[in-house]
């Protein structure tokens, strides 16, 4: 096994990941920050960079970060693993979930 | 990387700096009602401020979307009106539905919407998408939802319309206070009781505290959430409401001395459990997904039934009133008490679907099947209801679409019935909630919207008996002119120095350090255990009376340990506080009504009949000078007769909007 260097840390909230930022799309224009009706979001200390999420277990998934972006593709929502949905090809029987 | 330990704070910090501002109309929650109260207030030519504590462009409960806008019955192909829809919702609800709102929304509905229009919404088939659906008049290209006869629920694009509202009030000079959280409202002479002349705010980026001097102030705030659920972890996808909505504007007018009624109406409810799915993505047959055709686990359909039991044949026969029915309210079968009146009721699903599934006759899971619908209705559900409602274009739609799934091929599972449960995913005991959807309680007001308050108006959600984002939007409007027309007639008040600094005091107290100290979060599960465990689906006066003495306690003893690093979780902290609040008066209002009540979903063990007669009335709440709760009641359509009251005032309102002449150029 490789040696990484081990750190002590709390463990992080749940979701952690509402929200996935695309670094080579996204160019830190802080929209989403603005915008987001739970102040999820933290400008990066690096401009030009993506928002940090600071409170991912605040957010409502309500998608206004992805819809009002400037950038398609920049940033994306990202549904909970207990959050999704399944569903079934009426054809052929086949059983989809939410990836 | 979502965790990040001491990042620099990357705002100015400003706590105890005091920002000061003076307006003739100040408005307390800048959602849709706040939005379109502003508008208004702003066209009758008053000065106008909003303080909302997200950001105007998306805020509020209604900020991402609406996708059908209910009951606008002053719209041309309605064959409803205002007057029997107004009577139709009040006595479907059993008279616990405001008289006042409902008429507002079901006389200037369409009104309003062809106000949004002229702002650039999409109200109507402009692009000829849906030519032909039974739903569509060809005339207008209006859509309509649910009862396709009488026509009288118009479908929407509102995905954009939030983002309108406020680029309209910018234009018009509204000033807005964005990310800057109401804390009190301020009184003349600081006293209690007495006319209202601003309001305090924290801003939640920076800690600067903010004073506002008003002539008349609109809460427009929502409703209180979390206050019987709380989970950080698993609760925002699922839930209506996002965490913001914490009923800052019960709680501020509740400290002032306003009168609130039908507060110990809470429920069980679909939508309040964190352990949900995302709003409106799964499958169903109800408002946004109505008339979904819905099948069993062998593709076989649940018959859909009218009122009468009769079985319906067709998806359009969903959607057409029962034989003896004039007009049917939505319908779809939807599992939240109170059940609602036989004449009004509109098709559903078979009644005893879980006993036949129990026989054998259907075999879980369900799921909504739209593949085997007429397009249009496909069409509609998918992509449009399910698309421009709250929540639900980047969550259900993009996101679902993106992950494969297609509704003419595919079908949403539904989960009901797989945790034990009916049809309407009914949560847990203790998932109760305080109208995370449906008619709640809120402020008494009058025809003027005001509250016993004098300048203290109400808008939208925080309204008693209200609900909707229609109602949001027209009692909004309503609102804005009518405090602008009283602000006409009075000056300002002098605000008084102690109350400010009593208020600054209480704001900040979250950011002195305690060896004991706990975060909002622990307050808000705090408060809703013991809400579930007192004032929960079963009360009597022994419970209730541990629920006053514990939610007292916590404010005695726990309060000073709320601990906040930074503005953002003083905000955090300042709405787990009003929670505690909302909770104190819910608890309040169950003490005070001594009676079962089918009608507002209220359980007391030691008052078990339910709906007396004499118990048939509006309990009213509201706190006396001296931290006392005062009790009153006023009877059943004590609002009195609808288009005496409305008419005049309304057509002040408009007469007084075009006299002003106010200029989006301004």
């Amino acid at each position: 096994m490789d040696t990484q260097p081990v750190y002590a840390t709390p463990n992080p909230p749940t979701p952690g990941r509402p929200i996935i930022f695309d670094p080579n799309f996204c160019h830190g224009c802080n929209v989403c920050v603005t915008i987001c009706p739970e102040d999820v979001f933290l400008p990066s200390p690096t401009k030009g960079s993506p928002p940090i999420i600071l409170h991912p277990e605040e957010c409502w998934y309500c998608g206004v970060c992805v819809d009002d972006c400037n950038r398609q593709g920049a940033l994306r929502l990202n549904h909970p693993l207990q959050q999704r949905v399944r569903w079934k090809r009426k054809a052929t029987g086949e059983h989809f979930r939410m990836r | 990387m979502t965790s990040h330990s001491s990042l620099p704070w990357p705002y100015p910090v400003r706590y105890g700096q005091q920002n000061s501002y003076d307006t003739d109309v100040l408005i307390l929650g800048g959602g849709i009602a706040g939005v379109w109260a502003a508008i208004a207030a702003r066209r009758t030519g008053a000065r106008v401020t909003i303080m909302e504590k997200a950001d105007t462009r998306r805020s509020g409960a209604g900020g991402t979307g609406v996708d059908h806008w209910n009951y606008a019955a002053d719209n041309p192909c309605s064959a409803v009106t205002p007057e029997e829809m107004t009577q139709a919702l009040v006595d479907n609800h059993y008279g616990y539905r405001s008289g006042i709102s409902t008429y507002i929304l079901n006389s200037s509905a369409y009104e309003t919407l062809l106000e949004m229009e002229a702002m650039g919404g999409k109200i109507r088939d402009t692009d000829d998408e849906f030519k032909g659906a039974p739903f569509r008049d060809e005339n207008t290209k209006l859509l309509f939802a649910y009862d396709y006869t009488n026509r009288y629920t118009i479908r929407v694009w509102g995905a954009n319309y939030k983002p309108l509202l406020r680029r309209q009030c910018k234009k018009l000079g509204v000033e807005i206070l964005d990310r800057t959280t109401a804390t009190a409202l301020l009184t003349e002479r600081g006293a209690h009781g007495a006319r209202v002349v601003g309001a305090t705010g924290v801003d939640c980026h920076t800690g600067a505290f903010v004073v506002v001097r008003a002539k008349a102030v609109i809460l427009a705030t929502n409703r209180p959430q979390r206050i019987f659920t709380f989970s950080s972890e698993q609760r925002g996808s699922a839930v209506h409401r996002g965490g913001s909505n914490v009923g800052n504007g019960y709680a501020m007018g509740w400290r002032i001395g306003a009168e609130f009624t039908m507060m110990e109406k809470t429920m069980r409810t679909v939508f309040a459990s964190p352990y949900n799915f995302p709003i409106y993505g799964s499958g169903n047959m109800h408002n946004t997904w109505y008339p979904a055709t819905i099948v069993d686990a062998n593709n076989k359909e649940v018959p859909w039934v009218d009122c009468n039991g009769k079985v319906l044949a067709t998806a359009d026969e969903r959607c057409r009133p029962a034989e003896g029915q004039k007009f049917f309210l939505m319908g779809g079968g939807n599992g939240y008490p109170p059940p609602g009146l036989k004449q009004y009721a509109g098709p559903r699903l078979i009644p005893d679907l879980e006993a036949r599934m129990l026989k054998g006759e259907f075999t879980p899971p369900f799921y909504a099947d739209l593949t085997s619908m007429p397009w249009y209705e496909r069409k509609v559900i998918w992509g449009l209801m399910v698309g421009q409602e709250g929540k639900t274009r980047i969550p259900v739609v993009q996101t679902y679409e993106k992950a494969g799934f297609d509704p003419a091929q595919d079908m949403l599972q539904a989960y009901d019935f797989l945790r034990g449960q009916g049809m309407a995913e009914v949560g847990a005991p203790q998932e109760r909630t305080f109208g995370e959807i449906g008619v709640a309680g809120g402020m008494l007001v009058d025809w003027n919207l005001m509250s016993n308050i004098p300048g203290l108006f109400g808008a939208g959600d925080l309204l008693f008996g209200s609900q909707d984002h229609g109602n949001a939007a027209t009692t909004g409007r309503y609102a804005g002119a009518r405090a602008a027309l009283y602000a006409r007639g009075v000056s300002h008040g002098e605000l008084d120095a102690a109350q400010v600094e009593r208020e600054k005091k209480r704001a900040y107290a979250p950011l002195a350090e305690s060896p004991d100290s706990i975060d909002w979060k622990e307050l808000n599960f705090g408060v809703a255990r013991v809400m579930q465990n007192y004032c929960s689906e079963v009360k009597n006066e022994e419970l209730l009376t541990l629920a006053e003495m514990w939610l007292n306690d916590i404010e005695q003893n726990d309060l000073r340990r709320v601990s906040a690093a930074n503005p953002h979780q003083l905000m955090r902290a300042l709405d787990v506080m009003d929670i505690l609040t909302c909770a104190q008066m819910i608890v309040q209002a169950s003490k005070a009504r001594k009676a079962s009540s089918d009608a507002l979903t209220f359980r007391r063990l030691d008052y078990p009949e339910s709906d007396p007669p004499e118990w048939r009335k509006y309990i009213v709440i509201n706190r006396d000078g001296n931290g006392g709760v005062r009790v009153t009641d006023r009877p059943l359509g004590f609002w009195g007769d609808l288009q005496s009251n409305y008419h005049p005032r309304h057509a002040e309102n408009i007469a007084a909007m075009q006299r002003a002449q106010v200029s989006t150029a301004t």
